[in-house]
């Protein structure tokens, strides 16, 4: 298992150094120049230069590379072409909301997701069933931004128990946060979950066809006894494949619902400074979520060899 | 009164009928052979006492175990029988056991489930059946997982699950017919000795009547959901009242009339090929080591003749078929069909590759489910450099599929409109249509029904005398190959190690493997002999 985790790792660093690779090339060949952009058409030759330099746009490619790598191992991701400020305490704050709130979101769909997928599984063709996959067809095809607004106008300007945007800062404490973060979080989640539970509710069907359920059934275990003990965690593979894309999603994909709620979080950043062409913090935000992507996906491979031994073995 | 009684059992899937009027018997201490066809409701018959069938099924008549009427027992009383009073063991090993629980946890959870003992008394008492079944502690630790161990062991991990609480009934359902003949000798002496030591009933279900000759006492043989015969095994096979157990029997050592041919012309030669695999690294920087699957292998094969390959699985002999059939390069020797070598530098030779074909054990799998026949059949066209189009297409698809006695509209059909039987026809059609001169037959019958085995067999040897075709038939029945090959070679751990004419090897086998493989092989009594 250790071993496992090593072979991992190390395949983690490689993608990264690839990931860092691929997003600096990129942003280098992306047309326009982000000093002639803050300058304006009359600037001089020398002054476009002179903010070149400053903004350590000077040098070989390599050289760039380098010290763009190296600032960021050191926490410095540099400084904003249009903000004039350093990208990490601006990549911070927005942290601060958008992964609270993935983790949020993710929790609120693996809790929806869960009972639904293994109660409409374990009463396939029934009315249960039925009304879940119902739900979930449902869920999977309304937009979550329209869903957000119908719930900014039922609890927000109607009831009045939420807020209807805006975020009220960690620094107010965690209820209040956590309660501006709320109608997001469900927003996001509700179509998560309904897919979610579908991968769920076929997986753990597939997975009670198998011939040791049949085995389990046969050495005296009820039905419900076999799906809890031996189809759960069979069934938790794929499951566990689109909890971790849905992680990455939501950390970066909450741009819509950010924007319906006045939520600054990353996927506005993103929005912002690309239509600024500030590409320096196009380039650290990109970083940062495929480091995310990577670490996430890392922590589903240990899960994957965590369920199933048979994975342990295999690099 | 008898330990399991079924009278008169009526079984209806979605009212279709499945079982009609089944009767039959096991005393405590007796082993009831019950054989038939697939379809015949052998597997059925089983699971009605267990009570474990599929949705929309209908059970009418008596199944009364140990005093217990099944048929009307609600599902919690069941539960506790389940297990306890019987116990069950499934033809698959290889999928019959939870890949991610250790197999200690899964014998274990047959005691935890009916008595209210402690984890590390069950853990205990799984040990102690595990070595019942012989999976002695030192090899099989509680904590092994079922992907760590090969087909026979887990069949000993099913069985032991299924005998932990030392149950009045066991009920085998082709428990040995996915394992090699010395390991189904073994697994069926381990449920010959159980019974004798737990005066345990045993009803063990097969297609094989050799399998049940000399281990049951009373046989039933069963056909379209009915019993057509039962009785004491030696009345059985001494009388066969019913014309279909004498059907059976005589499938079952069908000997196909095959005319010899001369042969001095070799056509396919073998020589001294190698076949390494990587095998996965144990550290990071560590040496790249080999397993050899095929270690220096020399043969050849006449032209018109038919050799067999027998040899039990992982001997290498699916690896040697790849080597011939140019799918895998080989890493010495060299593989020759009519001086032509398979491989050229490192690419396969499609002049040679042409002019073989391959017949594998699934039928079904070996088709594409969405295609209709008449393409499958002319898949291998794309080998040829002008492949025939048109009428002179269907003219092609037409012949192969008559002349292994199908109808040249069933080019129409799709392949799950099929039997078994038919599908392997499909298949043989397939690997004509280009007139190949080698066809390799990779455990082409296995998976048949005795009487439909005997049909092909037939249809094998048919083809081979019209159009002259040369065989390589692989297999792990000794039966089989025995009837349709000239000669035999043996393989084991990568090596033959006898070769000769197939008569004399069966009678007078010299090496010591083949010995064993030839006692290992279950054998029908001679006919009135029993």
């Amino acid at each position: 298992m250790l071993r496992f985790a090593f072979k991992r790792l190390v395949s983690l660093g490689l993608s990264l150094v690839v990931a860092s690779v691929v997003i600096f090339l990129f942003v280098e060949v992306v047309p326009g120049d982000p000093a002639a952009y803050m300058l304006g058409l009359n600037a001089t030759e020398e002054t476009l230069a002179a903010l070149r330099e400053q903004l350590g746009l000077s040098g070989t490619l390599a050289e760039r590379y380098l010290s763009w790598v190296g600032g960021m191992l050191r926490g410095d991701f540099g400084t904003s072409y249009t903000y004039r400020t350093p990208v990490s305490e601006m990549i911070a704050d927005r942290m601060w909301i958008s992964l609270p709130l993935a983790i949020y979101a993710l929790t609120l769909s693996t809790l929806i997701a869960f009972p639904a997928g293994i109660w409409a599984a374990s009463k396939r063709g029934s009315a249960a069933d039925v009304s879940v996959m119902g739900l979930t067809q449902l869920g999977v095809a309304i937009p979550n931004f329209w869903f957000a607004m119908l719930m900014v106008l039922v609890f927000a300007i109607n009831l009045r128990w939420f807020s209807a945007g805006g975020f009220a800062g960690w620094e107010a404490g965690v209820y209040p946060a956590m309660k501006s973060l709320t109608l997001p979080a469900i927003a996001l989640a509700l179509p998560q979950a309904s897919i979610l539970a579908r991968v769920m509710r076929s997986s753990l069907l597939d997975t009670l066809s198998e011939d040791f359920i049949r085995t389990a059934r046969a050495k005296g275990l009820t039905k419900r006894q076999a799906l809890w003990r031996h189809a759960l965690r069979n069934a938790l593979i794929p499951v566990l494949t689109i909890i971790g894309l849905q992680f990455s999603f939501l950390l970066a994909g909450a741009i819509i619902i950010e924007n319906v709620f006045f939520l600054p979080g990353l996927g506005r950043l993103v929005f912002q400074a690309i239509s600024a062409r500030d590409l320096i913090v196009v380039e650290s935000v990109v970083m940062l979520l495929v480091f995310a992507v990577i670490v996430v996906n890392f922590a589903v491979d240990i899960a994957y060899a965590a369920v199933d031994p048979r994975l342990r073995v295999r690099g | 009164m008898s330990l399991l009684e079924i009278e008169g059992l009526d079984l209806d899937i979605h009212g279709e009928a499945i079982l009609k009027g089944v009767s039959l018997a096991v005393q405590p201490g007796q082993i009831v052979g019950v054989i038939g066809e697939s379809g015949s409701g052998k597997s059925m018959t089983a699971f009605s006492v267990m009570q474990l069938l599929p949705d929309g099924a209908m059970c009418r008549g008596r199944v009364t175990l140990g005093g217990h009427e099944m048929l009307s027992l609600p599902e919690p009383s069941l539960c506790r029988l389940r297990g306890n009073e019987v116990g069950m063991v499934f033809q698959e090993p290889m999928t019959a056991l939870n890949p991610i629980q250790t197999i200690g946890a899964q014998v274990a959870e047959t005691i935890l489930i009916h008595e209210d003992v402690s984890r590390a008394e069950a853990m205990a008492r799984a040990r102690e059946a595990l070595e019942r079944c012989e999976l002695p502690e030192a090899k099989f630790p509680l904590s092994r997982y079922p992907h760590e161990l090969s087909g026979g062991q887990r069949q000993r991990v099913v069985i032991a699950m299924a005998i932990a609480l030392r149950p009045k009934l066991l009920i085998a359902d082709e428990p040995t017919t996915a394992l090699d003949v010395t390991t189904q000798a073994q697994i069926l002496r381990l449920l010959r000795r159980l019974v004798d030591e737990d005066g345990m009933g045993l009803m063990l279900i097969t297609h094989d009547l050799a399998v049940v000759a000399d281990m049951a006492h009373e046989i039933v043989i069963m056909r379209h959901g009915e019993v057509v015969e039962a009785g004491p095994t030696g009345r059985v096979f001494d009388e066969m009242r019913h014309p279909y157990t004498r059907a059976l029997f005589e499938a079952s050592g069908h000997q196909p009339e095959r005319e010899e041919s001369p042969r001095d012309v070799p056509l396919l030669q073998v020589r001294d090929v190698v076949r390494d695999y990587a095998l996965p690294r144990t550290r990071l920087f560590a040496p790249q080591e080999h397993f050899r699957a095929v270690n220096g292998v020399s043969f050849e094969i006449a032209k018109g003749e038919s050799l067999g390959l027998v040899g039990e699985s992982g001997c290498g002999k699916s690896t040697l078929t790849r080597a011939i059939l140019g799918l895998e390069e080989v890493q010495a020797g060299e593989i020759l069909l009519d001086g032509e070598p398979v491989f050229t530098g490192h690419r396969p030779n499609r002049d040679v590759r042409r002019r073989m074909q391959v017949v594998f054990q699934d039928p079904f799998g070996s088709f594409n489910p969405r295609w209709k026949v008449g393409p499958l059949v002319a898949e291998p066209f794309h080998l040829l450099r002008d492949p025939p189009t048109g009428a002179a297409r269907d003219a092609a698809i037409a012949e192969a599929l008559e002349s292994v006695g199908l109808a040249a509209e069933d080019r129409h059909k799709y392949i799950h409109e099929f039997s078994g039987g038919q599908r392997q026809r499909i298949a043989i059609a397939r690997a004509l249509i280009i007139k190949p001169e080698l066809i390799i037959l990779d455990e082409a019958v296995s998976a048949l029904d005795v009487s439909i085995r005997a049909q092909i067999l037939d249809l094998l040897a048919d083809l081979s005398a019209r159009f002259g075709l040369t065989y390589l038939f692989i297999s792990h029945d000794l039966s089989v190959v025995r009837t349709i090959t000239d000669r035999v070679m043996v393989m084991q751990a990568g090596e033959i190690v006898e070769e000769g004419p197939t008569a004399l090897v069966f009678d007078a086998p010299q090496h010591d493997y083949t010995k064993t493989l030839i006692a290992a092989a279950p054998v029908l009594p001679e006919r009135g002999a029993a």
